[in-house]
């Protein structure tokens, strides 16, 4: 993640401009100095600029904004009064049990979902970059599910996991009653697991970025040092892929924070009894179906706000500032 | 891989390594690849046989009965048009605007140049779901675009993971191809156009497919965006089956399955023809910039 790039240093500009030649050397000198060397880098710009003020920048401070607000839906055009509410939907959300337990099962599904998905794309993508034969064949197998809605394939596993499916039939008496989807226990985790299979392939393919790119002298040297592979798999490995550890761990914490679909469609609605809702679960069902938007805005600003405190706490034990 | 822990000091692993690897990886496959093969088998089922024997096609229980049943419910074809249409106009804007935006840059010189790169950076890591309440506010209430492939597509227009990639394949030309382009009085349209995408085309069928992904698959958005069945793409229309049967059904999952077969072989036949522009250089550069 570099943030930084080397930006067009605005001042050390006029070389090129007077090659070039512009009709008004001193107004164009000028405007350069303000816009850089090439201003209509800015006018190519300008959609992909519009798009982000328009679809992220302005609906984020707009959603803060909701959450101090007593905001509700009115005809469009309609001008109402929406008073200053301060804390008020932070208070409502703060008292709410469901919200709660919607941030607990968070915190469930991403202790299961983040280690899992760390080590077995690890696991996966270090023999993939050794093997020799059928490299394109795993690579597409294990990417398949990722570029697969999640729709067409929570049908299948609807099918796989219900009370009398596969699963509990190959199980037999090991077969979890009641079944996977409808145990207020196991709910929470199946959605983790069908999260981690579904993404896999993904940071699988990360991972592989990683691990291609990793100087073959470190493993020789190792070896003369000798080192087994077990041993250079931890201590050169592991420690080369660590920008990309870090980056797995920060996308598939937002991964888990954006949780919907799943929740919705996989358990029925976040069921049994909430023990499988997700914070934006909540957030639709509270601002769309009830027509709470402010509420919902402040249980999307908590939720940022703490996915922010993880990642930046992941970045600091993972050493994430090295990359 | 711990069955090559007692392999002598400066040898390769041995054979157990490498046997050891190849169960990993084909265990890894199956694991893959079996939901998609049962989505098939149980889409052909006469009556559903979850049974570990029905796990086999069984010639006596094959049946197309399945994908008629789900076309007459939720038509079929008209969720593939949405759909279409959907990542169509996604994949247009993207190419288009977020080529322009990854040449911009990558190639030329402006001030803002470093700020806007680091805002494609930032919106990558913008949990989407959190801007779902405003967005929706704004698209269906204040602009009057719910039930429109308009509105669909707007929050989806430009995907920055793709302006990304654009940059990274623009930086890897050499500067003097631009150059001696602008000396021979080139304007940076035409440099653009005739220069720079014609040395980038392996780039664009990457983009394509990243892009792809996003709007074939989204759900949420759509979902909230239309009510009016008839706009509605694949994705949204088998969803709302799924959760409107799921209670009642006396045996929806075949029809559940046929349609799931339908939403996702379009995704998986695109990404088994193009596999070679889906890789792990062009994720990696993407995602990390």
């Amino acid at each position: 993640m570099t943030a930084t790039t080397p930006a067009a240093p605005p001042g050390a500009v006029p070389r090129k401009a007077d090659r070039r030649g512009t009709a008004s050397p001193g107004g164009g000198r000028r405007k350069r100095k303000l816009l850089g060397e090439n201003p209509l880098g800015l006018l190519f710009s300008a959609p992909y600029l519009v798009f982000i003020i328009l679809v992220f920048a302005y609906p984020l401070v707009f959603a803060v904004w909701m959450s101090f607000q007593d905001y509700f839906f009115a005809a469009p055009g309609a001008v109402v009064d929406r008073p200053f509410a301060g804390l008020d939907n932070y208070a409502r959300v703060l008292q709410d049990p469901a919200v709660w337990r919607a941030f607990g099962n968070v915190g469930i599904f991403l202790i299961i979902n983040v280690p899992l998905t760390v080590i077995l794309s690890l696991l996966l993508a270090s023999a993939l970059n050794r093997a020799v034969h059928a490299r394109a064949f795993f690579r597409v197998a294990y990417y398949v599910p990722y570029v697969t809605a999640s729709v067409a394939i929570v049908g299948v596993w609807l099918f796989l996991f219900s009370g009398n499916g596969l699963v509990n039939n190959v199980l037999g008496p090991l077969a979890p009653d009641p079944s996977w989807l409808i145990n207020s226990q196991l709910a929470m985790p199946s959605i983790a697991l069908f999260v981690t299979w579904k993404q896999l392939g993904f940071y699988i393919l990360l991972y592989l970025a990683a691990l291609q790119n990793v100087p073959k002298e470190l493993y020789e040297s190792a070896s003369t040092d000798g080192a087994g592979p077990v041993r250079s798999f931890f201590s050169v490995t592991i420690p080369s892929v660590r920008p990309a550890t870090v980056l797995v761990l920060l996308l598939s914490t937002v991964t888990g924070a954006n949780l919907f679909t799943e929740p919705y469609l996989l358990t029925g609605g976040g069921g049994p009894n909430g023990a499988s809702t997700s914070p934006v679960l909540l957030m639709y069902q509270r601002g769309i179906e009830q027509g709470n938007p402010d509420v919902a805005a402040a249980i999307g600003v908590i939720l940022v706000v703490l996915v922010m405190i993880i990642a930046f706490i992941q970045r600091k034990l993972a050493g994430g500032d090295e990359s | 891989m711990s069955a090559t822990v007692a392999t002598p000091k400066r040898e390769k692993p041995g054979r157990g390594g490498t046997v050891l690897r190849g169960v990993v990886l084909i265990a890894g496959a199956l694991v893959f690849l079996f939901p998609f093969y049962y989505m098939v088998i149980g889409s052909l089922q006469r009556t559903p046989d979850s049974s570990v024997t029905g796990a086999f096609p069984n010639i006596a229980n094959l049946t197309l009965d399945n994908y008629e049943a789900i076309n007459s419910r939720i038509g079929l074809l008209t969720g593939l048009v949405n759909s279409g249409i959907f990542t169509g106009g996604v994949i247009l804007g993207t190419v288009v605007f977020g080529m322009l935006a990854g040449y911009t840059l990558s190639v030329l010189q402006w001030r803002g140049r470093g700020v806007t790169f680091a805002l494609a950076l930032l919106v990558q890591v913008v949990p989407f779901q959190l801007l779902m309440i405003p967005l929706y506010v704004l698209i269906a209430r204040d602009y009057g675009l719910a039930d429109t492939h308009l509105g669909m597509i707007l929050p989806f227009l430009i995907n920055s993971t793709a302006v990304i990639i654009f940059r990274q394949y623009f930086l890897q030309v050499p500067k003097e191809l631009f150059d001696a382009a602008r000396i021979d009085g080139a304007s940076e349209l035409r440099v653009l156009w005739n220069v720079a995408i014609p040395l980038v085309r392996p780039a664009l069928l990457t983009v394509i497919l990243i892009t792809f992904i996003g709007p074939w698959n989204e759900f949420l958005w759509p979902f909230l965006i239309t009510k009016d069945a008839s706009l509605q793409p694949l994705a949204v229309s088998l969803a709302n089956y799924i959760s409107s049967v799921a209670a009642s059904a006396a045996n929806p999952s075949g029809a559940v399955l046929a349609g799931a077969v339908v939403l996702a072989a379009p995704a998986v036949a695109l990404f088994i023809v193009f596999q070679r522009y889906f890789t792990s250089t062009d994720i990696g550069s993407g995602v990390k910039g």
